[in-house]
């Protein structure tokens, strides 16, 4: 195999998670890129919210588990923002039939890398979590799906695992108590489209990962048919927390409806990109402030503010944003997966959505044909915009062609096309418009 | 094809991961595995994973083609995939792959005439703080990619071959 020495190319997390400018951290915090293993994590007090569910004096009942998840304000961090606990209850009850728990660790949205590192630096902190995830649910088996560009910490993953095993915390009778639940690292090779929860499954079972229609979801037929309960893996990391500290204490640590804290990866035109852990509903401006500022002194154009599929805003709307799933919304944009990508006034929107529009057509899975034939009409037209081959009627087309993309799919990759070019023509509209009657752009220039 | 003993046991270590009527799960990770062993997926290699598994070659073929990682063809010593997705674009991603295609004088998708690169843009590889990001042969990523770097990188690479 590969002795290839690459390590003084590689990513140490000093400027990414151990750089000590995040607000309260419950995930990230204590962490320093040696340790990670499990003696480590135990040292920080990890596995003893397990040990507390599955304490034989007083532990807790799976409902209880699920009450206190409930109670936590816990909503999933992958992009949709569902509250994590309600998906929990949507299982089945009884353990007379097969269920698994599958971790979505296929981290691929533009703009995001927060699940790199809490796999790369705090790997134990996600197997604790689905192990009380699956004790919640009654699932025995589990896989977490790694993005298959990060094949050095799916490595890391199976050794945490094999570290996990050989602790009596996973296998059969995990801490003598009756709860039995194998935990396997399975990884991707390359498609954005398995970062959707059913696209994903099917990817499990060795397939093109092709998304399924739901209903019916995953809570009744999932993973090989069977109830499978699927969430982000910063979701997970954020149980133990919630496990130890109780769902009140997480909740009140964000803001009502958006408990807990967030990890917002800051990317694109900031003097610092990296991760960072705050609480739900810290003001943006103080995000951007720890982030160093948008890079060279530049002022502010506008940010997309969740991963490349959520409209982007103008910099005077997104400086009055707190960062919680509410008053993004409200901005009319959405908190994704809590990938930030922040765009100086250097930057020319009809070059930025040219590249986005490249995205989704290229990563299309090609089942729906509003997608797989509008994505590239949508490319093409940006395209040709961008070079200076635009037609007047080229901006009601592009709008048309993403109104009848958006609810007509299966899976929400359509949306999440449409919407970055929507949400661009409802700002920058006068960009566009310069560039067809110009044939040139409106700012000077763009790299 | 027909694998070694060490290959097989690679293989039987994912088969095991699944129920033992689902070994179809493993395809992705054997072919990952025949790539690294043998630098891409060739239809006999196909074949040879699909027999492994019991499973139909052109459902394993639809698996080849629908991730964009597998190569289909034979590639460089060195597949260098550069992120050119819009995070990266904005922190100087487009030039890194620009200027590692002027420096190995290929196109982006061609190999050198020595055979030692292949370069290609690809889409996000989820480390876009550390924009410029590269991904050498599918398992190693290389971080914060200025001009310099690339330079550093391709003659490590260079000398590795040797």
């Amino acid at each position: 195999m590969s002795t290839l020495d690459l390590s003084k190319f590689q990513s140490r997390g000093v400027e990414t998670c151990f750089h000590g400018r995040h607000i309260r951290p419950q995930i990230y915090a204590g962490l320093d890129g040696r340790n990670w293993r499990l003696k480590d994590y135990e040292a920080r007090g990890g596995y003893q919210a397990l040990r507390k569910v599955l304490s034989a004096a007083g532990g807790m009942t799976p409902e209880a588990v699920i009450a206190e998840v409930k109670g936590s304000g816990l909503r999933g961090r992958g992009g949709a923002g569902f509250p994590t606990g309600l998906k929990w209850s949507f299982m089945p009850k009884g353990s007379h039939i097969q269920k698994y728990m599958v971790c979505n660790s296929d981290e691929g949205e533009p703009g995001t890398c927060k699940d790199r590192d809490i796999l790369a630096y705090n790997p134990h902190i996600v197997i604790e979590g689905m192990i009380i995830a699956a004790y919640a649910v009654g699932a025995t088996v589990g896989y977490n799906y790694i993005h298959g560009e990060i094949f050095e910490i799916y490595d890391r993953f199976e050794e945490a695992l094999e570290e996990a095993r050989a602790a009596g915390y996973l296998g059969q009778k995990i801490l003598g108590a009756d709860l039995n639940f194998e935990l396997h690292a399975f990884h991707g090779f390359g498609a954005y489209i398995c970062g959707e929860e059913t696209g994903l499954l099917e990817s499990i079972e060795g397939k093109k990962g092709q998304p399924r229609y739901k209903p019916p979801f995953p809570a009744s037929y999932g993973l090989y048919g069977k109830p499978t309960t699927i969430n982000n893996t910063e979701t997970f990391a954020a149980v133990p927390w919630i496990i130890s500290h109780g769902g009140q204490a997480y909740l009140e640590c964000g803001k009502p409806n958006n408990g807990g804290t967030k990890i917002f990866s800051m990317v694109g035109d900031v003097q610092l990109p990296g991760n960072y852990e705050v609480p739900m509903g810290t003001p943006f401006a103080t995000l951007l402030q720890l982030a160093g500022g948008v890079n060279g002194g530049r002022k502010l154009k506008a940010v997309i503010p969740g991963g490349s599929s959520s409209p982007v805003l103008p910099a005077t709307l997104m400086m009055d944003c707190t960062m919680d799933y509410d008053s993004i919304a409200k901005a009319g944009s959405m908190l994704g997966s809590g990938a930030v990508i922040v765009m100086d006034e250097t930057r020319c929107m009809v070059k930025s959505l040219l590249r986005l529009a490249y995205f989704y057509t290229h990563e299309s899975c090609g089942q729906c044909t509003p997608c797989r034939e509008g994505t590239g009409w949508l490319w093409r037209l940006v395209n040709r915009i961008e070079h200076g081959q635009g037609r007047a009627e080229d901006l009601d087309l592009l709008d048309n062609v993403a109104e009848n993309i958006m609810g007509r799919t299966i899976c929400a990759l359509g949306d999440a096309a449409a919407m970055p070019v929507r949400g661009m023509l409802k700002h920058y509209r006068d960009e566009f418009v310069h560039h067809v009657e110009h044939k040139s752009c409106v700012v000077p220039v763009y790299v | 094809m027909t694998f070694s003993e060490a290959t097989r046991a690679r293989f039987a270590r994912e088969v095991a991961k699944f129920p033992a009527d689902q070994k179809q799960s493993a395809v992705m990770a054997c072919l990952a595995i025949v790539q690294q062993e043998h630098g891409w997926i060739s239809a006999e290699a196909e074949e040879g994973v699909a027999a492994y598994l019991g499973m139909a070659p052109i459902a394993v073929r639809e698996v080849t083609t629908f991730y964009n990682m597998y190569n289909q063809r034979p590639v460089g010593k060195w597949k260098l995939n550069v992120c050119t997705n819009l995070p990266c674009q904005l922190r100087d991603g487009q030039q890194a792959l620009e200027h590692l295609c002027r420096k190995l004088g290929v196109e982006d998708g061609g190999t050198t005439a020595d055979g030692l690169f292949t370069v290609q843009k690809c889409e996000c590889l989820g480390a876009c703080a550390d924009a410029p990001v590269m991904l050498v042969n599918d398992r190693q990523m290389v971080s914060i990619m200025s001009k310099d770097r690339i330079d550093d990188l391709v003659e490590t690479l260079q000398r590795q071959a040797k």
